[in-house]
């Protein structure tokens, strides 16, 4: 095995180019656990800790680019403003010490149902780029996932950062497991109100192959607010429920060790009813981002 | 391959280091350093909690290519057998031991969060210990430790 570090991004993605099959490693929760447990043995680790170009998070035309290798502790603390729906997810992650290292980078390149990140990128139209010694494309959030821990990116590809705009409305996140800390989401789900475009995100994480959208509740509960944003009310039980309910219909999961099919399709429609009441409450207080 | 770091302010060399061992393994394997502890190899205990670059990491986690001139301390770094660290100190103290295999990553833990917090409070600490195991105090001893940790830290915030 070879132990590949380079110091810059150029020099990164020459190395991938090379050896295609380097396994990037950078916050190490998923590559060590499967190193150590012989389930891996790549032919080169691409070490992206002395990437500084990918290490950082900036403001640019109005959106955030928070660099890949950001770690979560770092988007708890520093973004938690401006994406308050990914720092409400960063804080369900694993434990401090793996929120020291993680980065929605790593959660992106594993592509795993249950991670994490992917439920509120989801809600917020998030946009991964990625590059190569072929340049830089960016790829749509609803396009990067393909299966079960398959997405979009290329042999040759390192994810460089993720692209999303700043809350411009309420956002909220929710996860069941058997604790607070080092829980592997059952099921997750993630809403943002954006009274802006009268519009509302959504994802689901844990509930199908890939993590997804709900479009036919977002058009649901677009059409139900449509008349409220300029007066807010509070929203009527059976319109939570309804969006729950097909919430839940657009979940595609599977029974396992964590839960069962029948178990997360509920679940998942009570923490929809639950989070979208969340965040329509703040709404109508007036708070227009929630504090992660 | 070769790997030089400092731990606990010394400079240490590792050879022959395999290019997917960790951190872990090369701390108590090739530098005698048994302080942090091998347990679940994936980041759920804790035991092997360390400072990397002053960040508490598991260091099962790391892999040992990636610490290259960056900085490490261990359980070991924190105090001396002449005077421990206020945070070893009060774990004796409040009887917050008992098969001690836990003790080195919740140590390092707690006293990251009391550099960070002088005054936590109980869900605070339980926030900050969260990914330390212990499976037989109950925690409830460790976390009277950590409180009275922070206030012997409090006491000598001058020294």
């Amino acid at each position: 095995m070879d132990f590949i570090r380079p110091t810059s991004l150029a020099e990164a993605l020459r190395a991938k180019a090379e050896v295609p099959e380097a396994v990037p490693i950078a916050g190490g929760t998923d590559v060590m656990v499967e190193l150590n447990f012989d389930r891996r043995r790549p032919p080169a680790l691409l070490d992206l800790n002395a990437v500084g170009e990918i290490a950082k998070w900036s403001e640019v035309d109005g959106r955030i680019r928070l660099g890949a290798a950001v770690p979560y502790v770092r988007v708890i603390d520093e973004l938690g403003d401006r994406l308050p729906g990914l720092a409400m997810a960063a804080r369900t992650v694993g434990s401090p010490q793996i929120r020291n290292r993680g980065t929605v980078g790593g959660n992106l390149a594993a592509a795993s149902p249950a991670g994490d990140s992917h439920p509120p990128l989801l809600a917020s139209d998030a946009v991964v780029e990625v590059a190569s010694v072929r340049g830089t494309r960016t790829i749509p959030i609803t396009e990067f996932y393909l299966g079960v821990k398959r997405s979009a990116l290329e042999p040759d590809e390192l994810i460089t950062a993720v692209l999303l705009p700043p809350a411009d409305g309420p956002q909220q996140f929710s996860k069941v497991g058997t604790r607070n800390a080092m829980v592997i989401a059952v099921c997750s789900f993630a809403v943002a109100l954006h009274p802006a475009s009268g519009t509302v995100g959504t994802g689901l994480g844990s509930a199908a192959p890939t993590p997804r959208r709900a479009p036919e509740a977002e058009d649901y509960i677009a059409g139900e607010l449509s008349a409220l944003w300029q007066s807010p009310a509070p929203l009527a039980d059976s319109v939570l429920r309804r969006f729950g309910e097909l919430v839940g219909a657009a979940a595609q999961p599977i029974d396992d060790v964590r839960g069962s099919a029948a178990y997360r399709r509920h679940a998942l429609a009570v923490l929809a009813r639950r989070t979208l009441g969340w965040a329509w409450h703040d709404y109508c207080e007036g708070r227009v981002t929630a504090c992660a | 391959m070769r790997v030089k770091f400092t731990v606990n302010g010394e400079e240490r060399t590792a050879d022959d280091v395999w290019e997917g061992e960790s951190l872990l393994y090369v701390l108590r394997e090739r530098l005698g350093l048994p302080g942090a502890k091998n347990a679940c190899e994936q980041g759920e205990c804790g035991s092997c909690t360390v400072y990397l670059d002053d960040t508490p990491v598991c260091a099962c986690l790391v892999a040992a290519g990636q610490v290259q001139d960056r900085e490490v301390r261990t359980v070991e770094g924190l105090g001396s057998e002449e005077e421990l660290d206020p945070v070893q100190q009060a774990f004796i103290e409040r009887g917050a031991v008992q098969c001690g295999f836990c003790t080195p990553g919740l140590i390092v833990a707690a006293h990251d969060l009391i550099r960070r917090n002088p005054c936590p409070k109980d869900a605070e600490i339980r926030e900050a210990l969260a990914g330390n195991l212990c499976r037989c105090t109950g925690y409830e001893k460790i976390i009277d430790a950590v409180h009275t940790a922070a206030a012997h830290s409090r006491g000598e915030a001058t020294s």
